[in-house]
């Protein structure tokens, strides 16, 4: 082997300008595609059943727009409930207290067990069992027995059945309560994959458990939390159609089903239901976008790929725009 | 050694007595394996010891135990006069809570090989986070002795970078600014240049033994025989779990008097 140092003045050689791999499969998928793609657009031009005119026209009218809104709704708060609770879950089942690990675990095997649709209706079916619901000290009745005074009550404050567990709300808790189980799972798995390095480091600079959950393990197990979290909203969303059984009215499918009944004019509007759930899937899709956008600060290539491009722009001293940052 | 009790009216040392670290007959099992098995060890305020030794001998184990992050099975440890992990009281010992374990942490710095930087947290957050959060300075005041130890360690125009942005150099002396922030009365050092590559073992060294100059007190387990002899006022050489030898680095290195030492220093040197 020889080194040449001595030839700075070699030429450069010429670029490479080769022929590149042809791919005739994918002109012919191309054209499978194309074929299929203008028989579809055909389909839904001249089949009468469709009937467009009619599906814009209903899609937009107030029910729908309530139903829509209480979808939505039920998606943000039976969500909310999810997340929260889940990561209370979690942290128990994580917990060295083995009393909140066992609860975390016959929680989750409960609400992971029983399926959506029959929580939806057993909720619904649940001011069978009291027709009030009161707050108080437990077991009164029997403490006052014991002491021999008859209808001793101790209670402080209680509504009416029907006023509390409307469908509304047997339908958030049916969903939530069943959510929070499989968020307790994705919540778990998230902070078993941060480097338990992080925990120690936290723990000798004299951190408290709290603070370290909360500072610098959450944080950190939100990027892989995100994504099957978008998962499950995505999947909550379709699954608010199941209050439909509770029952709850005001919620998008059922709306758009019942102005199909009446006008007999069912398909139009399963398809006017379909356009509506990708519409708000595509919104949810962006909002995850920039969620795993925001906790992925300090991971990954992107971060320091853009700091490298700012650091040669301020090398070369050209670009203003890279520049301007440091 | 003894068996694994140790008496409880053995001398406890006072602060202020010019120990800063004391550890008595420490034992430690994982399971069925004794990795400690009956280690005595003196350091004094501005001293700087450093334990030397093959893999497996259990230094790091016994690092980790001087702040708690590994429970002893028996002995005791005391940082500058405080028995770690327990209270004493009647002649039995109490598990300390975690708030109180919490606390003595802080007055103890450490430092590990894989730096364990936040990565979700810039470089200038990384280091007020504890000092914040523990309510011990106002935001602002914090800023100010973060970005003035980023100076001291030479990395006083990384402030906003993240971890992932800098070198395995620049990351560990960026945790030895984070563990300076608590103002330590102790540091301890996990074989701290381990996972450098050669070049860059030499700049974090340069900040150790800066440190060691102003009079910190450190514990630093290694396997940079230079540094021990440059900068170490002890040495103490440990094989499978107990300590074999221990004295002035210079002699020790010098002139080993046990085979188990001769052995370890033929090979490193």
């Amino acid at each position: 082997m020889s080194v040449d140092t001595e030839t700075p003045e070699r030429a450069r050689p010429e670029p490479i300008q080769a022929v590149p791999v042809r791919h005739p499969g994918r002109w012919v998928a191309v054209a499978v595609i194309a074929v299929l793609t203008a028989m579809f657009v055909h389909l839904l031009v001249t089949n009468k059943a469709f009937n467009w005119a009619f599906m814009v026209d209903e899609m937009f009218r107030p029910p729908i727009i309530a139903g829509l809104r209480g979808t939505i709704a039920l998606l943000v708060t039976s969500m909310l409930i999810g997340i929260v609770l889940g990561i209370a879950l979690a942290i128990m089942r994580l917990s060295e207290n083995p009393i909140l690990r066992g609860v975390s675990w016959v929680y989750t095997w409960f609400f992971r067990a029983v399926p959506r649709l029959v929580l939806a209706i057993l909720f619904g079916n649940l001011g069978i069992l009291w027709a009030r619901v009161e707050f108080g000290l437990p077991f009164d009745r029997q403490i006052g027995a014991l002491f021999g005074i008859d209808n001793f009550e101790a209670r402080l404050f209680g509504f009416s059945a029907v006023d509390i567990l409307t469908g509304f709300v047997a339908g958030m808790l049916a969903l939530g309560l069943s959510e929070a189980a499989y968020m307790a799972e994705i919540v778990r798995a998230g902070i078993q994959s941060v480097d338990e390095g992080q925990t120690e480091a936290a723990q000798a600079l004299g951190l408290s458990r709290a603070h370290i959950l909360r500072r610098i393990v959450l944080p950190q197990a939100m990027r892989v939390i995100v994504p099957p979290t978008g998962n499950e909203t995505i999947a909550m969303l379709k699954d608010t159609s199941l209050v439909a059984f509770v029952p709850v009215s005001m919620e998008l499918f059922f709306q758009l089903k019942a102005v199909g009944n009446r006008t007999f004019q069912v398909f139009p509007m399963l398809v006017a239901a379909t356009l509506w759930y990708l519409v708000l899937t595509s919104v949810l899709l962006v909002g995850q976008y920039y969620l795993e956008r925001h906790f992925s600060k300090g991971f990954g290539r992107s971060e320091r790929a853009r700091q490298r491009l700012r650091d040669i722009a301020a090398e070369s001293g050209g670009n203003a725009s890279g520049t301007a940052e440091r | 050694m003894t068996g694994a009790t140790v008496s409880t009216q053995s001398g406890v040392p006072t602060a202020g007595s010019g120990l800063m670290v004391r550890a008595e007959q420490v034992h430690k099992s994982f399971g069925s394996l004794e990795v400690l098995k009956g280690i005595d060890l003196e350091v004094r305020s501005g001293e700087v010891c450093c334990l030397l030794g093959p893999s497996g001998s259990g230094k790091s184990t016994f690092l980790r135990c001087i702040n708690h992050l590994e429970k002893i099975n028996a002995g005791r440890i005391w940082v500058d006069g405080d028995l770690i992990g327990y209270r004493e009281h009647g002649g039995k010992l109490h598990e300390l809570r975690e708030k109180e374990v919490a606390a003595q942490r802080r007055s103890i710095g450490m430092v590990f090989q894989r730096f364990n930087l936040f990565p979700h947290m810039t470089v200038l957050q990384n280091i007020v986070e504890a000092p914040v959060l523990l309510g011990r300075e106002k935001k602002s005041a914090a800023r100010d002795r973060a970005a003035a130890l980023l100076e001291r360690v030479g990395l006083g125009d990384k402030l906003r970078s993240y971890p992932g942005q800098l070198s395995g150099g620049q990351q560990q002396r960026v945790a030895i600014a984070r563990a300076l922030a608590m103002q330590p009365k102790l540091m301890l050092f996990d074989e701290p240049t381990s996972a450098l590559d050669p070049e860059l073992v030499g700049e974090v060294l340069d900040v150790m033994k800066d440190l060691a100059r102003d009079g910190m007190t450190m514990i630093v387990v290694t396997h940079e025989i230079g540094f021990a002899r440059e900068v170490g006022d002890s040495l103490v050489f440990m094989d499978d779990g107990v300590v074999v030898e221990s004295g002035n680095p210079r002699e020790v290195i010098a002139n080993p008097r046990h085979e188990r030492t001769k052995a370890f220093l033929a090979k490193v040197l």
